[in-house]
């Protein structure tokens, strides 16, 4: 099947400033592609390129097959989502949604049905007649949603359309995003900084960093099995435990002494793993009690700081000299100076070479 | 980003067997982009035509003026208007040339400045941090009375001055640039205080300072930029004045500009137009001078009379 | 939250009348005596001057304001005058096309600025630096540019055009035109930094989404961004027109109020009847005029700044 979106070695310089660089991705027709990162990584750069809003330096951008690298963005058969909503503030929301048809010379009837449709589906009937001044902040976006909706287009991309509204707003607008993708089966890129949205919404996500895509992958496999040190510890909340030791191969020594067993762990080439490397581990993969008597590795320790979150409980300490969090359930009663045994299998971690920084 | 749009019709076709790759290709020369240059140096042109006759003419000798050709470049540069219009040049009354009336300027513009911006620092200050009852009313009078003709106050002024014993001197000139420089200058400063973190007021107060010594040691360090626009502002200002000048500073103390439009003016005999145009330069040089110098500043000075409080 | 540091000091057992007193003079003592000043340019200039010369416009005062009250016989005179209605029709026909050309060049300009030219510094430098001159420097070159028998005039015809004429400063149905050119040479390039300033506060996200929406570009300048720059407009007409009624000094530069009589204006007719016609009565007069046109200008503005506030965002 024809890719819906496809980028062919784009790079992108800002005088000697390389923001994008050789970047290749392709999108299947109604997938969700997030694209996830530190602000400054590249993301709306490139977004903003696929939008035909900045001009690349090299390279190509596909979109249904057709090379639209020189193509105005209103002849790409996009629509876009800002941030800043950027609704035409001495508009009513009708004619904001309009305006691009009637500019563009479509007949009346046509433009109606688009509008009602939209409104429809957004379920903005009632404001059709207001002033964008007069809509709360997750109205703007529904209505920045719809004049995307109304340009009937294939591609829908999303500039951090959520950052300016508030946490509740924000969960309640995500799940709205989620059910109009499965209403429209549109493709949808969707630019954003906040991992739960990206956990969330996305079919796949690419992580970017310094203009480079670093691991492009389903929500799950970036979670549990990221690519590198910089995907590891830059997806999840609170973040992955890191432990620096050597590998030779069937132990993992600390760098206090300590030994860890990996005899479980599914190496992606055994032969390179020897040397300096770093173990990660999720805190929820460090378990308690009965359970961690079980696990190949496990330690007595000692519980310096408690964290109740309501739903669980984190509990700092210290495995192998270093820091470690894990999540405890609420109902474990968990208090600073209590010895207890932990443990976990290595093999629901990640093993990390130092050098390269890239998974073993 | 404003400008891309304009290439929208001549979107490149790709059927003619270039693959579109890399930049989009952008000819030099675009109808749109060959008619805004045209504009804007026609326009730039306007702008620089009355400057360089300006200065051409003022190094002209007569007899070359009255060739008649105010776009020719001077045979020889001659300073002789120059000097005439600076020490010589007659006004009607006097031939001393502008020279008094530089110096006048000077006395009047020096502790004008000085006066009108400490006055309105205090203000915006007193406004922002300290605000009394009726302090936001009589600060809405304040701007609402800058726009009012100055015609209208003229009369009385000059009686209040008469009073005071000071009408015809150059404390008048100062006391009344300093009552029309405040409307602006106070909002200039009350936008400036009110944009600093009110924290710093508020631990300055519980630490036990008062009015002067938070003012002084608090937010005169951290006002060095917004002193720098009020000083544009007013020198400029104060420096082409010629309303006040002519009626409240006294045959003595007239400023720069009335002596200007007195030697060109009000001088009898034969008109000698570069001394006029070497006059006239000279008068303008002391705000360009500033208006060069401070650059991006006195953008800021004068748009921000634009920036509502 | 001065006012409370303060309060809980003198709730300590002052009531009535001296709590009173205390709180009106005593209360944030500083404040007001370094405020006096401003107090004092307040209720005695601005608010004092201006009730002074309007109900001295009522009195026959002539060398001195001295006079008995005569009602509305100055402004009868006033009207009556030639002068003065040479003067009012002058500046309404100077205002008004003023007005217009300044706002029209100014946004035009800013518009062609903000297409990301090259040496945009370079040409607000050069399109700003008339501003920072007195209206009297101004005046004075433009006289000499427009002087009919050594200035442009002249050089065209010596180049060759003989039959080109540019008396506009000697020739009365055109004086005004004379005044028009170098009033929008000083103000012009104030008006477009203000506007290039306002057209730059537009989110650059309403640009994206237009050109999404694949609105050309001249449309979204229209139909967008100036009705979004309001606020900008309406200060710009404000300032403009401010400056327009308080013409003098480019007037007294460039023509003097002539030929004739035919490019005075009010601020001149104020100040030759206050301080050289020794009529102060007619004086006072003309400048209530000139307050009252001031004040037909700023009712809308203000209602429309501080009354109309609930419909702004």
């Amino acid at each position: 099947m024809q890719h819906s979106v496809s980028i062919r070695d784009l790079s992108l310089n800002f005088g000697n400033v390389k923001v994008l660089e050789t970047l290749n991705l392709d999108i299947e027709q109604g997938e969700f592609i997030v694209l996830l990162g530190p602000s400054g990584c590249g993301k709306s750069t490139l977004l903003n390129c696929i939008a035909g809003l900045l001009d690349v330096s090299a390279g190509q951008i596909f979109i249904n097959g057709k090379n639209v690298t020189w193509e105005e963005p209103k002849d790409r058969g996009i629509g876009m989502v800002f941030q800043s909503y950027a609704l035409y503030p001495q508009m009513t929301v009708e004619r904001n949604l309009s305006f691009g048809l009637r500019v563009a010379g479509m007949k009346k009837e046509e433009i109606e049905r688009r509008v009602a449709r939209a409104a429809e589906i957004l379920q903005i009937q009632p404001l059709l007649g207001r002033k964008p001044a007069n809509l709360s902040g997750g109205q703007r976006q529904r209505v920045a949603i719809g004049r995307a909706l109304v340009r009937d287009v294939d591609v829908f991309l999303f500039d951090e359309p959520l950052s300016n509204l508030d946490a509740k707003l924000r969960s309640d607008l995500r799940v709205e995003i989620k059910r109009l993708h499965a209403r429209l089966k549109n493709t949808m890129i969707y630019v954003t900084h906040d991992q739960i949205e990206a956990l969330t919404l996305a079919d796949r996500i690419a992580i970017m960093k310094n203009g480079v895509i670093q691991q492009l992958a389903d929500p799950h496999t970036i979670y549990n099995k990221p690519v590198n040190l910089y995907v590891a510890g830059f997806i999840g909340s609170p973040s992955m435990n890191f432990i620096e030791g050597t590998l030779d191969g069937s132990s993992f020594t600390a760098e206090d002494g300590t030994a860890i067993p990996v005899a479980t762990y599914d190496f992606a080439d055994k032969s390179k793993a020897a040397g300096k490397a770093v173990l990660g581990v999720r805190p929820e993969h460090i378990l308690l009690g009965e359970e961690a008597a079980r696990m190949p590795y496990n330690a007595e320790v000692e519980i310096e700081i408690v964290e109740p979150m309501g739903s669980d409980t984190l509990a700092w300490t210290k495995i192998a000299g270093r820091p470690v969090t894990f999540r405890a359930a609420s109902d474990v009663h968990l208090e600073a100076g209590q010895k207890l045994v932990v443990g976990f299998d290595p093999a629901r971690g990640s093993f990390f070479s130092s050098d390269t920084t890239e998974r073993l | 980003m404003s400008q891309t749009a304009t290439m929208a019709g001549s979107a490149p076709d790709t059927s003619v067997g270039v693959e579109p790759r890399g930049p989009r290709p952008k000819p030099f020369f675009t109808p749109t982009k060959i008619i805004i240059y045209s504009v804007l140096v026609f326009f730039t042109l306007y702008f620089l035509f009355p400057l360089y006759v300006m200065v051409v003419t003022s190094f002209k000798t007569m007899p070359e003026i009255r060739f008649g050709n105010i776009f020719a470049f001077p045979n020889q540069i001659n300073f002789d208007a120059w000097i005439k219009a600076w020490t010589s040049a007659c006004t009607g009354l006097t031939c001393e040339g502008l020279s008094p009336g530089f110096w006048n300027s000077v006395k009047i513009t020096i502790p004008s400045t000085i006066v009108s911006i400490f006055i309105a620092a205090v203000n915006g200050y007193a406004l922002i941090n300290w605000r009394f009852k009726g302090s936001e009313l009589f600060f809405a009078i304040l701007i609402f009375g800058s726009f009012i003709p100055y015609q209208v106050f003229l009369y009385p002024l000059v009686m209040i001055t008469r009073e005071m014993g000071i009408f015809g001197t150059l404390q008048a000139v100062i006391i009344v640039h300093t009552i029309f420089g405040m409307p602006i200058l106070t909002l200039l400063f009350r936008n400036y205080f009110g944009s600093l973190p009110q924290e710093l007021f508020k631990a300055a107060r519980v630490d036990g300072a008062g009015f002067w010594r938070i003012f002084f040691e608090i937010m005169l360090p951290m006002s060095l930029p917004i002193f720098v626009v009020a000083l544009i502002l007013q020198v400029t200002g104060i420096w082409n004045d010629f309303l006040f000048g002519v009626v409240f500073a006294g045959t003595k103390n007239l400023p720069m500009t009335v002596q200007l439009n007195n030697i060109v003016n009000s001088a009898q005999g034969t008109p000698e137009y570069n001394v006029n145009m070497a006059a006239t330069v000279l008068t303008g040089l002391v705000p360009l001078i500033i208006y060069f110098v401070s650059g991006k500043l006195f953008v800021r000075g004068v748009a921000a009379g634009a920036v509502k409080g | 939250m001065a006012d409370t540091a303060v309060q809980r000091v003198e709730g300590a057992g002052i009531s009535g009348q001296r709590g009173f007193l205390r709180k009106t003079f005593v209360h944030n003592l500083p404040a007001k005596i370094a405020a006096l000043p401003m107090i004092a340019t307040v209720l005695i200039v601005f608010v004092g001057c201006t009730l002074w010369t309007i109900y001295y416009s009522f009195t026959n005062s002539k060398l001195l304001p001295t006079g008995k009250f005569v009602g509305f016989d100055q402004y009868e005179r006033l009207f009556g005058t030639s002068r003065w209605n040479v003067s009012v029709t002058n500046l309404i026909s100077y205002g008004a096309m003023s007005l217009v050309f300044t706002l029209v060049l100014g946004f035009l300009l800013a518009v062609l600025m903000d297409q990301k030219i090259r040496f945009e510094s370079a040409f607000r430098t050069i399109m700003l630096y008339p501003f920072a001159l007195s209206f009297i420097v101004t005046g004075l070159v433009w006289q000499w540019i427009m002087n009919p028998t050594l200035g442009l005039q002249t050089t065209i015809r010596n180049l060759g055009w003989t039959g080109f004429s540019f008396d506009w400063i000697a020739n009365p149905r055109m004086v005004l035109f004379a005044l028009l050119i170098a009033g929008l040479w000083q103000g012009v390039g104030f008006c477009m930094v203000l506007m290039l300033a306002g057209l730059r506060g537009v989110d650059d996200e309403i640009w994206k989404a237009a050109r999404v929406d694949g609105i050309p570009t001249w449309r979204t300048y229209v139909s967008i961004v100036l009705p979004m720059m309001r606020g900008v407009l309406v200060t710009a007409v404000v300032l403009i027109g401010s400056g327009i009624v308080r013409l003098y000094d480019l007037v007294v530069a460039l023509t003097n109020g002539g030929p004739g009589i035919s490019s005075e204006v009010p601020a001149k007719y104020v100040y030759n009847y206050m301080f050289s016609g020794g009529n102060i009565g007619q004086g006072l007069a003309a400048a209530s005029m000139m307050l009252l046109t001031v004040v037909i200008i700023m009712i809308p503005w203000a209602y429309l700044e501080f009354g109309g506030k609930g419909r702004q965002s």
